[in-house]
């Protein structure tokens, strides 16, 4: 399910870096929580965001999830796949459903990800509660 | 409050069971959904779904003053209804703002049933009962009973070969007393969802038991179990007010778009001479419809500007699964209510572009 080419953060996004490019959205885990995705509110491309920032949101017919910025860096592409077909990020979370890419300006940020082994044990560790 | 401060209804189990997802809902442990709130909302525009009720309040009011007393307490007019006929109703404070709404259900002229809404249980039998005057008895049955809404236009066809009454011959908002799978119910053919449907009054201990039935009854068309986040949608594609979000103590019949159930012609009632006042001087504000014209969903409580400055906030609001749109209802400047009138939702920081519609969003058409 969570493949180890991907890094994943507490708040359930998952990151892929390719030559100092992240792309990122939201994990399997966070989709399947959050029911049927209705709305995706993107960022906007050429916005600079250091980590932790809000980047857009993840909306269901029932709630409204926040998506953060993994890492700071400009905004380099957003999905407007999704702006029309919200339910890819249901069908192919980990691929298709992908909801923005950030160029990295600080690549030591990626070392505070989990990997794919982390994020499965912190998600058991999060059923437990 | 924890999990075990919570009230269970009777079905509260069974819904677990049934792979509900359990919240916390005016005191009680409810399903908020169950796999899918989509597929709920639905498959009650489109088939059937059961949904449990049994958190609401059941007060029965009987005796040789029983009609006077809700005269005097509700804004509709009950010497209209008809033995066996309900109808949608507000017990008013003097402001003709809500204690709460509520169904009227009419056994006969000694004898009341007021479905209330769950968490305004207690302050609505209080307030019953300081108004109380001549022969009249109140009586707070809502643990002695179990509710199951049975909704959709397959409802019919679902709840038919439980019952021994002829379901056809029940008029929309009219009752009948019977039986569900051998035991006596209330079956009313009322719901909060747009469509026709059922609410089925049973005691707890069969409920169990008659929803299990009913699941197998709807089978053949689809029937689900649907949480509280379907009815919520469902609702408000319906346009029926939500107390607590769209209608309180500090909003009037009259401004909620409700003059339907307001009957100023009747009697003396609580909240008349407010209420005709406020007719005479003309509203300032009402309760209307809108969507958003661009992308974003308004939800509950988001701040609303009008012209530029800021208007109260959005009461309810959703994205609507049968509609396909992102709709709610709001206050607005009674000069802005009019059907294409624009204004703005502020959705995180950014105010989106909405505009007033007809409602209801929804009306069935069957």
């Amino acid at each position: 399910m969570y493949s180890d080419d991907y890094l994943y953060t507490k708040e359930h996004e998952w990151v892929r870096v390719e030559n100092g490019e992240a792309t990122l959205g939201i994990t399997h885990h966070a989709q399947e929580e959050l029911g049927e995705i209705v709305f995706v509110e993107l960022p906007e491309v050429g916005k600079v965001l250091a980590a932790g920032d809000t980047l857009g949101s993840v909306e269901s017919v029932k709630a409204v999830s926040d998506v953060y910025a993994p890492v700071s860096g400009e905004v380099i592409a957003a999905n407007d796949l999704l702006a029309d077909k919200p339910e890819l990020v249901n069908q192919e979370p980990h691929g298709g459903g992908w909801i923005a890419r950030i160029r990295l300006s600080d690549k030591s940020e990626l070392d505070s990800l989990m990997s794919a082994d982390d994020y499965e044990a912190y998600l058991g560790e999060e059923k437990k509660h | 409050m924890n999990s075990e401060t919570l009230k269970k209804t009777p079905l509260t189990e069974v819904c677990r069971a049934s792979g509900g997802k359990m919240v916390p809902f005016a005191g009680y442990e409810m399903p908020v959904q169950f796999a899918s709130t989509m597929d709920e909302h639905l498959a009650v525009r489109r088939g059937v779904g059961l949904f449990d009720v049994s958190h609401m309040g059941e007060v029965f009011v009987t005796g040789p003053d029983a009609l006077k007393l809700l005269q005097h307490l509700t804004c509709n007019n009950v010497e209209k209804l008809k033995d066996g006929q309900i109808h949608y109703s507000g017990l008013m404070y003097p402001e003709g703002t809500f204690v709460d709404d509520l169904l009227v259900h009419r056994f006969n002229e000694r004898k009341y049933l007021l479905c209330v809404n769950a968490a305004n249980r207690d302050k609505d039998v209080r307030w019953i009962l300081e108004h109380q005057t001549g022969d009249v008895q109140v009586e707070d049955a809502s643990d002695r009973y179990a509710q199951i809404a049975v909704q959709g236009p397959k409802a019919l066809e679902t709840v038919q070969p439980l019952v021994d009454v002829d379901l056809s011959a029940i008029k929309y908002y009219w009752f009948a007393e019977g039986h569900v799978d051998g035991v006596p119910a209330i079956i009313a053919r009322t719901g909060y969802t747009g469509e026709d449907g059922f609410e089925l009054y049973t005691p707890n201990e069969p409920a169990p038991r008659i929803w299990q039935r009913l699941m197998e009854t709807g089978r053949s068309f689809g029937v689900v179990p649907c949480g509280l986040a379907a009815r919520n949608t469902l609702r408000l594609e319906a346009k029926m007010a939500l107390y607590g979000n769209d209608i309180d103590r500090t909003t009037t019949v009259l401004e909620a778009d409700l003059g339907w159930i307001c009957k100023l012609q009747k009697e003396d009632f609580i909240g008349k001479a407010a209420l005709l006042k406020q007719k005479e001087e003309g509203l300032r504000r009402k309760l209307v419809g809108f969507e958003m014209l661009d992308r974003g969903i308004a939800r509950d409580h988001y701040p609303v500007f009008v012209d530029g400055r800021p208007f109260g906030h959005v009461t309810s609001g959703s994205y609507a699964p049968y509609l396909q749109k992102n709709i709610g209802l709001v206050y607005l400047p009674i000069e802005h209510t009019a059907v294409g009138t624009p204004f703005a939702v502020e959705i995180r920081g950014k105010q989106v572009a909405a505009r007033v519609v007809e409602t209801p969003f929804y009306k069935r058409n069957y």
